[in-house]
């Protein structure tokens, strides 16, 4: 299968000497897939080398057959859209509207569709109402969503989420696993960065542990929060009902607050 | 010793129509850790920028009622004088980091620079907040080199360092690692247990309900519920208020398994355990 991002023996440094990345392999298909790990680990340093932002010391990065190396970020930008971390380094128009525009706007330069398209993926997020705010008189959790729409608004083939549901309540958070689901079922291939371990667990198919810069464990999300002490080597924990089962002496993985309850259900069938 | 005390206080922000803050009361004794929980646009950060005095005297704006702050009157006196009392952990780590120094040290030491410290007592300050957030290691960098969670992990150590009487955190964990948060949680039970007062809005229920004495529910700039985890939690609305239960409890409820001696569901890993007992 001709996958969209190859990545091999990836290096990168910041600092000479002090190696972020040490040695990253990944093959991304199409199973929706989440990136864990510790503060510092290098997640996001990631996601900004596939992005072209930054340019690999050694190793390769290929998004669509095209080598990160022989192109600029924005070559990349009509394939691959990332959502920043931190939404204050991602904007910087005045209003949401012309802000959500402006990625549509600059790849094809056809004021209608742009805005057509700013204004679908301002309705996913829930801010078609706020079209001529500035985003810096919103709250940091909106100001996150115009971020959010800002990437869907480009409708790239990659889209990379670092920390999305950062100060997002639980209706937030339940609109953005929406749009993440939604995306997947388009066929896109969704990356996610994150550090709620339940949302993962509820959401992807795949999960990758980054710790130190490597690549810790690559699996099933069912599989990698298997590993309870792997995991506690890497700075993380494992979702609240996983860490139940566990308590209550049961052997099975458990991922979502549902399954908990069927199983629970059928063993006291079962118990009389 | 009441260490807070907010009576009916009402805000409006200068660019907007409505009250982010409707009358709200309530009074917090020295040494509680209160949790404030609630959807967005609640008003959570609006009470504690207004607990700390940037609403009104940074902000501006519409204000009314009355709050008191280890001792001080918001109203009457200045952010410089109430900072000695209370510190503000922001929700957004960059805005709190003042880009006025170079290294993660002098930002930590920026903050005590006015305290009138000597120099050792300075140093094993700063010393001792970093290590703490896990970030000694990072000292001499560019705080805005750090990872987010490094930066979140910095603007903690800042105020913590200064030793106030109160602090108040505004989703302080929302970039931290798993382990991270515990961390963060667990220091705020010993500092909690030196006598310190703190609030901590946060949208990690399962670690309200496990550590908070007490929660504040918010919802539409109006105060819905002051009262320990247990009851908060228990409210069969809680949804209608943008706010989902502990995942224990939401488990417990659909198995209909109650805590044998409150009566109610239960909200922590240890009380699921305890009411469930076994599987197979
Ligand atoms: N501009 C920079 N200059 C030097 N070092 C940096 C810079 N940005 C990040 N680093 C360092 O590189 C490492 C990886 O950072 P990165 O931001 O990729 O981490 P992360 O996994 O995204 O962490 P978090 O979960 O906190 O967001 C960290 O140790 C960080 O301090
Ligand atoms: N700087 C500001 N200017 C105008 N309105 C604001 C500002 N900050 C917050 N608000 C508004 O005040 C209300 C409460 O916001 P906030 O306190 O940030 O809520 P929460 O922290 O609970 O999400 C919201 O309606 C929000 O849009
Ligand atoms: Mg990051
Ligand atoms: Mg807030």
């Amino acid at each position: 299968m001709n996958s969209s991002i190859v990545v091999e023996d990836l290096h990168f440094a910041y600092n000479k000497g002090e190696e972020v990345l040490k040695g990253i392999s990944l093959v991304f298909d199409r199973r929706s897939t989440a990136i864990i790990g510790q503060n510092g680990a290098g997640k996001t340093t990631f996601a900004k080398l596939l992005k072209g932002l930054l340019k690999p010391d050694s190793g390769s990065i290929s998004i669509k057959g095209i080598d990160t190396k022989n192109t600029t970020a924005a070559g990349l930008s009509r394939h691959i859209g990332l959502i920043f971390q931190n939404p204050n380094d991602q904007i910087f128009k005045s209003n949401v509207l012309d802000e959500v525009m402006f990625g549509p706007l600059n790849i094809m330069k056809e004021e209608k569709r742009a805005r057509d398209l700013a204004l679908g993926a301002l309705e996913k997020v829930g801010l078609v109402n706020e079209l001529e705010q500035n985003p810096y008189d919103l709250t940091l959790s909106q100001r996150k969503l115009i971020a959010i729409a800002s990437v869907l608004a480009m409708d790239t083939e990659i889209v990379i989420f670092d920390e999305p549901t950062i100060a997002q309540d639980h209706r937030g958070k339940e609109m953005i696993k929406g749009i993440i689901r939604e995306l997947v079922g388009m066929g896109k291939l969704v990356l996610t960065i994150m550090h709620d371990m339940d949302f993962v667990a509820e959401t992807f198919e795949r999960t990758i542990v980054f710790s130190q810069g490597q690549v810790a464990l690559d699996g099933s999300t069912r599989e990698v929060f298997t590993q309870e002490e792997l995991l506690k080597k890497a700075g993380l924990e494992r979702p609240h009902v996983t860490r139940l089962g566990a308590k209550l002496g049961c052997s099975h993985t458990f991922l979502t607050a549902e399954e908990f309850v069927s199983f629970a259900k059928k063993s006291d069938h079962r118990g009389g | 010793m009441k260490k807070i005390i907010v009576d009916n206080l009402k805000y409006r922000y200068p660019s907007a129509q409505e009250l982010a803050l409707k009358g709200i009361s309530l009074e917090i004794e020295k040494g509680q850790f209160i949790g404030v929980i609630g959807p967005n646009g609640a008003g959570k950060s609006t009470l504690c920028q207004a607990l700390v005095g940037l609403v009104p005297h940074f902000y501006h704006g519409a204000y009314g009622g009355s709050v008191v702050v280890g001792g001080l009157e918001v109203l009457k006196s200045e952010i410089s004088a109430l900072a000695l009392k209370v510190g503000l952990v922001f929700q957004n780590p960059f805005t709190q980091v003042t880009g006025a120094k170079l290294t993660v040290y002098d930002e930590v030491a920026f903050g005590l620079e006015n305290m009138g410290l000597d120099r050792a007592e300075m140093i094993e300050r700063i010393d001792r907040a970093l290590t703490l957030l896990d970030i000694y290691r990072y000292k001499d960098r560019n705080p805005f080199d750090l990872s987010g969670g490094q930066m979140q992990r910095l603007a903690i150590a800042s105020i913590i360092a200064m030793k106030p009487q109160i602090i108040v955190l505004d989703e302080p964990t929302s970039q931290l690692d798993p382990q991270g948060s515990e961390e963060v949680f667990r220091a705020v039970d010993k500092l909690k247990s030196e006598g310190m007062t703190l609030v901590m809005v946060e949208h990690k229920i399962e670690k309200i309900a496990e550590y908070a004495d007490k929660v504040a529910l918010l919802s539409g700039g109006e105060l819905v519920d002051f009262d320990r985890p247990i009851r908060v939690f228990s409210r069969p609305d809680l949804e209608r208020f943008g706010v989902a239960a502990p995942v224990y409890t939401r488990i417990c409820r659909d198995l209909k398994i109650k805590d044998e001696k409150t009566g109610l569901y239960p909200i922590t890993l240890e009380g699921a355990v305890a009411a469930v007992g076994s599987l197979e």
